[in-house]
């Protein structure tokens, strides 16, 4: 296995690795949407990175170019609707933590946690 | 093989996500993250991805910063410490499972190999049928409105079922009261 | 030494300058959403773009005036006929022969000027309704009272 040649895999798979290190460790629900917001770039870095071909440019036409080495254009419409759909989720996602913070006076899950406990 | 100079930008990249694990001032992590997102937009324009990295720079950069400091402002900026049990364990299943992914890309195709099995078969098809079928220079806009157009619905969809769920939970903007 | 200069003319360069960019950011907007055919662009971007001025103004000029000049029963009426542009345009083309999304049959002479129409608005049906729904997380996020108040 080369490293020169998988550096992008390792630098995809750190970054997903961080943002999820952030959803499962981190206790503040803000900080939690922060590291899924991380962990959704990253998979998009991993899919263009995959898409990219060596000597090649944009997916755009050149006019009048023969023998032209275009970038795949298929990862970068997918990963279109991932980024998309990623800001609906952080949206919905950030609407419910203020609400949360409405109702609970807090934003902290082991918080959260006690105050249902003691409730019921 | 040739070192590609993005390497360096990758890596501030990872420093910059640990930063904003670790930082505890919620607003220094907000503004980091919209760094983040600028420096990743610059790293797709030089993948060539241009269009993602103009939706990646507006949305990113722009959107996700105004929506964090929008509830960073009605909620606290600051957070708690975490317990040493969680940190520990999240940290081993993080390890591991980055292993696993490490050990399962090991045998994946090479940087912008032209070989690799992505570009092989639908892709071509794409490339080719464009200019004959549908006429204009942008493939992207090509495969994402009109060969792909039934996932760009999908997808519009969805950002207008989040307008409506966040309409529903934080209302209309007239200064709506609380417990609404 | 900022704070030597009055609070007023602090915030007079801000409104001034504000006032001249965001017809431009706007104008931007819909550059962008056009020209989504030939270069890098498109709905997605545009619709940002646009909805990016908007929450300019709204962070100089204050969120009540933003919305008397843009009140929120037409953002989110906009938000809607966006998504019924795309869909609509989707009908159209099962009513004139072909399938579900077909923008051939849009155009009866020329299949590929049909493609360029059915592209022209399904992109504008998607540069609608992002704007729409960006201005909508705004007024909702900026619009909810704080706890202190």
């Amino acid at each position: 296995m080369s490293v020169l040649g998988h550096w992008h895999y390792w630098v995809g798979i750190t970054l997903m690795m961080i943002g999820l290190y952030s959803v499962i460790a981190r206790e503040n629900l803000i900080k939690k949407l922060m590291g899924l917001n991380i962990f959704q770039v990253s998979a998009i870095m991993l899919y263009i990175t995959m898409g990219k071909v060596s000597g090649g440019t944009a997916p755009i036409l050149v006019e009048g170019g023969v023998d032209v080495v275009y970038s795949n254009p298929l990862p970068h419409v997918l990963m279109l609707t991932a980024i998309v759909v990623g800001v609906a989720v952080t949206a919905v996602g950030l609407a419910l933590v203020v609400r949360i913070h409405e109702s609970y006076a807090t934003v902290e899950e082991h918080e959260i946690r006690q105050i249902d406990r003691s409730d019921s | 093989m040739t070192i590609p100079f993005e390497l360096p930008l990758f890596a501030f990249l990872i420093v910059m996500a640990v930063v904003i694990t670790r930082v505890r001032d919620l607003l220094e992590a907000a503004m980091l993250f919209g760094i983040f997102s600028l420096i990743c937009a610059g790293l797709f324009t030089s993948m060539d991805a241009v269009d993602v990295a103009f939706t990646e720079a507006a949305i990113g950069a722009g959107v996700s910063t105004i929506l964090f400091l929008g509830t960073l402002s009605l909620t606290g900026a600051r957070e708690k410490p975490a317990s040493r049990r969680a940190t520990v364990s999240a940290l081993v299943t993080v390890l591991l499972t980055g292993a696993a992914l490490v050990y399962g890309t090991a045998d994946m195709p090479t940087f912008g190999d032209a070989s690799a099995p992505i570009h092989q078969h639908v892709a071509p098809y794409y490339l080719e049928k464009t200019p004959e079928e549908i006429g204009i220079p942008n493939y992207v806009t090509a495969i994402l409105a009109s060969y792909r157009g039934y996932d760009t619905y999908g997808e519009l969809c969805v950002i207008f079922t989040a307008c409506v769920g966040v309409m529903t939970l934080l209302g209309h903007g007239l200064r709506s009261t609380e417990g609404t | 030494m900022l704070s030597s200069v009055p609070r007023m003319q602090q915030k007079l360069v801000l409104r001034v300058v504000g006032r001249g960019f965001v017809p431009f950011i706007v104008l931007f907007g819909c550059y962008v959403q056009f020209h989504g055919d030939f270069g890098p662009g498109g709905g997605f971007q545009a619709g940002v773009i646009a909805a990016a001025g908007v929450i300019l103004y709204a962070l100089i000029f204050g969120l009540d005036a933003t919305l008397r000049a843009l009140p929120p029963s037409w953002v989110q009426i906009g938000a809607t006929l966006g998504v019924l542009l795309y869909g609509g345009t989707g009908i159209a083309g099962l009513l004139l022969g072909g399938k579900f999304l077909d923008y051939s049959v849009l155009d009866a002479h020329d299949p590929v000027h049909g493609q360029h129409l059915g592209i022209l608005l399904v992109e504008l049906g998607v540069g609608i309704t992002v704007a729409c729904a960006m201005i909508v997380f705004y007024y909702a996020f900026a619009g909810r009272k704080s706890p202190a108040q």
